[in-house]
């Protein structure tokens, strides 16, 4: 008997696959060349002697770099192709193969070599084992990516859960700290409760169209062609489930509770990557989900999403206001960011879906950078990270408070930074939809926002006599270079986005029935 | 056997679940109280697969990924409650309370 077999197509999760070769082999070679702490000895800190920061221990990052750099490639090539023949989907429909993905994938690549990079001189100067980490890093990208390109529910459940499990791993990576500890406790356990919620919205959609696939034949959207609108009650019912899921991936409010802890007990660097990665993921998700194929039922949908945006603009920025902490204003903040997101998928045009690809490209690009700093400001334990501790920054590190300023004026949504171009993207989207009122409540929350940015402002520059302790940056050349792109790219991207934005139109092509 | 009784059997297991979850302060007790959530998802899945017969396949295919995952996600939650039970030796949700607000 002939085996004949079958043909089947890699191009579209090709990255996918670049990345998770690439973390199997350093673990593989973490065994064999990896410069590990022999013993857990007490005083963390103090990276041992010849053990510089780009001395011997720089194989197993150029090693994931060049993961993340195959998968850029990868990403580019599936571009090509589908500017040549269309968008399609693969595996028998499980995966779509279009714009969107694409240019999804080379941020979160790019949002992944930046925490690398931070990671290995994090990891190098506290004397932690790093192997793990770039692996666990580079599942989770890999997991993020599969996200964008799913084009069914199983897929998605999958993706969602290789990048939660990583990065719940990631967030207690510094075991001896004791809120690092209680960070990854709590984010495990919400994070392992919503998805269950997220599981019973698939089952309920299952349960109502018979298939859990999105685009192929009989699945989600030729059933909501084909079906009266009487019918789809139970279909409602697990879209609403699936929102709740994805929500708490995103960190909107009411499903916000585990984001100021899990990014305070993170390291910083963790906490850069979730607040960039997993936020892209999450909305790829969302924007597929809700703008392409449950668009038939938007009218259903968008006022519970509609909801979740205003409470979550204006408590995101409120609870910002009051926190002490660095890392948990940016929590809060992020949290905001989110809901600014959330008025670009009310919208439900191409507009909406460009500008949201285009504010999570740049916010994260700013985020990773503000994490940055706070990482080589806080001190081994990252101990220093309450706003006090920012008190004459600007003394000390004139260069670095000129940086944070900058960063800090993009979140607040500034004028020539990329975050008042990525505002105004997505409130001009939702203004063309007739969400004139959302907007304003938008605007009010970025005005409420803008204050405890500029709070932070003026502790680092104000001549105080009384600094208790100088902030100290401990910075080598990676921290410096990631900053210095960040930075960069926050300026260039808000004087000249056009580039960017043409891309991210061009992602709004979807793979179809 | 009508479905509605493996659906009423489904949400009352995940009824139930979402009390412990809420309810429990042992962080293990938690963790089966979501395993518990898991498994209604699975009857749920399994129900629906046998109402729709050959065509709902993809029920019984979903219900083993879930199986598989929940053990890759018990596994990373075990070892989480290990390290905090290592320190703390208690895992008492109520007093993980270092970081508030």
């Amino acid at each position: 008997m002939d085996f004949v077999a079958p043909k089947i197509a890699l191009s579209g999760i090709a990255p996918e696959i670049a990345l998770a070769a690439t973390a199997l082999l350093v673990l593989l070679a973490d065994a064999f060349i990896g410069d590990r702490p022999r013993t857990l000895r007490p005083e963390h800190g103090s990276a041992r002697p010849g053990s510089g920061i780009l001395g011997n221990r720089w194989h197993l990052p150029l090693l994931s770099l060049i993961g993340f750099g195959a998968a850029v490639y990868l990403a580019l090539d599936a571009w090509d192709r589908v500017d040549a023949t269309g968008a399609t989907t693969q595996f028998s429909g499980m995966i779509a193969v279009d714009g969107f993905s694409v240019f999804v994938k080379i941020t979160l690549a790019v949002f992944g070599a930046l925490t690398i990079l931070l990671g290995h001189e994090y990891l190098v100067r506290r004397d932690l084992e790093e192997g793990e980490f770039f692996a666990l890093v580079l599942f989770s990208v890999a997991g993020m990516m599969l996200m964008a390109s799913s084009a069914d529910l199983i897929v998605t459940f999958l993706a969602l859960e290789t990048f939660s499990i990583a990065l719940y791993v990631l967030v207690g990576y510094q075991r001896s700290r004791l809120d690092g500890q209680e960070a990854a406790m709590k984010y495990f356990l919400l994070g392992a409760f919503s998805s269950t919620f997220f599981l019973l919205g698939i089952a309920l959609v299952f349960g109502a169209t018979g298939s859990t696939n999105l685009y192929g034949e009989g699945g989600i959207t030729s059933f909501l062609a084909t079906t009266p609108a009487a019918d789809l009650s139970l279909l409602v019912l697990g879209a609403g489930l699936l929102i709740v899921g994805l929500g708490f991936k995103v960190a909107a409010v009411p499903f916000h509770m585990w984001t100021p802890d899990a990014y305070q007990g993170a390291p910083s660097p963790v906490t850069g990557f979730m607040a960039a990665g997993s936020k892209l993921a999450g909305f790829a998700a969302l924007l597929r989900l809700l703008d392409v194929v449950l668009f038939p039922l938007r009218w259903d949908w968008r006022p519970l999403v509609i909801g979740i945006a205003v409470v979550t603009m204006i408590v995101g920025s409120i609870l910002a206001v009051v926190q002490d902490d660095i890392k948990r204003m940016l929590a809060y903040s992020s949290i905001a960011h989110a809901g600014f997101v959330f008025t670009a998928v009310i919208a439900t045009n191409d507009r909406g879906i460009s500008g949201a690809l285009f504010y999570l490209a740049t916010y994260g690009l700013t985020i990773v950078g503000a994490f940055a700093i706070v990482a080589v400001l806080g001190g081994p334990e990252e101990r220093r990270t309450r706003v006090n501790d920012f008190r004459g920054l600007f003394a000390a590190h004139p260069l670095l408070a000129g940086i944070l300023t900058l960063l800090m004026l993009s979140l607040a949504g500034v004028p020539i930074t990329s975050g008042f171009v990525a505002k105004l993207v997505v409130f001009g989207a939702a203004v063309e939809a007739g969400y004139t009122w959302v907007v304003v409540v938008g605007a009010i929350a970025s005005a409420i926002a803008a204050f405890f940015y500029l709070r932070i402002l003026v502790v680092m520059y104000m001549v105080d006599a009384e600094v208790a302790e100088e902030p100290k940056a401990v910075m080598g050349p990676l921290s410096i270079g990631v900053i210095g792109l960040s930075a960069a790219a926050t300026l260039v991207l808000g004087l000249f986005w056009s580039p960017l934005i043409e891309l991210a139109e061009k992602a709004t092509f979807f793979a179809g029935p | 056997m009508p479905i509605t009784y493996l659906l009423i059997l489904s949400s009352m297991l995940f009824s139930i679940g979402v009390y412990g979850v809420l309810a429990r302060q042992n962080a293990v007790l938690i963790l089966l109280s979501i395993e518990l959530m898991l498994n209604a998802v699975n009857i749920n899945l399994v129900a629906f697969s046998a109402m729709f017969g050959a065509e709902g396949v993809a029920g019984q295919v979903f219900a083993l990924f879930i199986i598989a995952v929940a053990a890759a996600e018990v596994g990373v939650g075990l070892a989480i409650v290990i390290l905090i039970f290592r320190n703390r030796s208690n895992v008492d949700v109520d007093e993980m309370s270092l970081m508030k607000w």
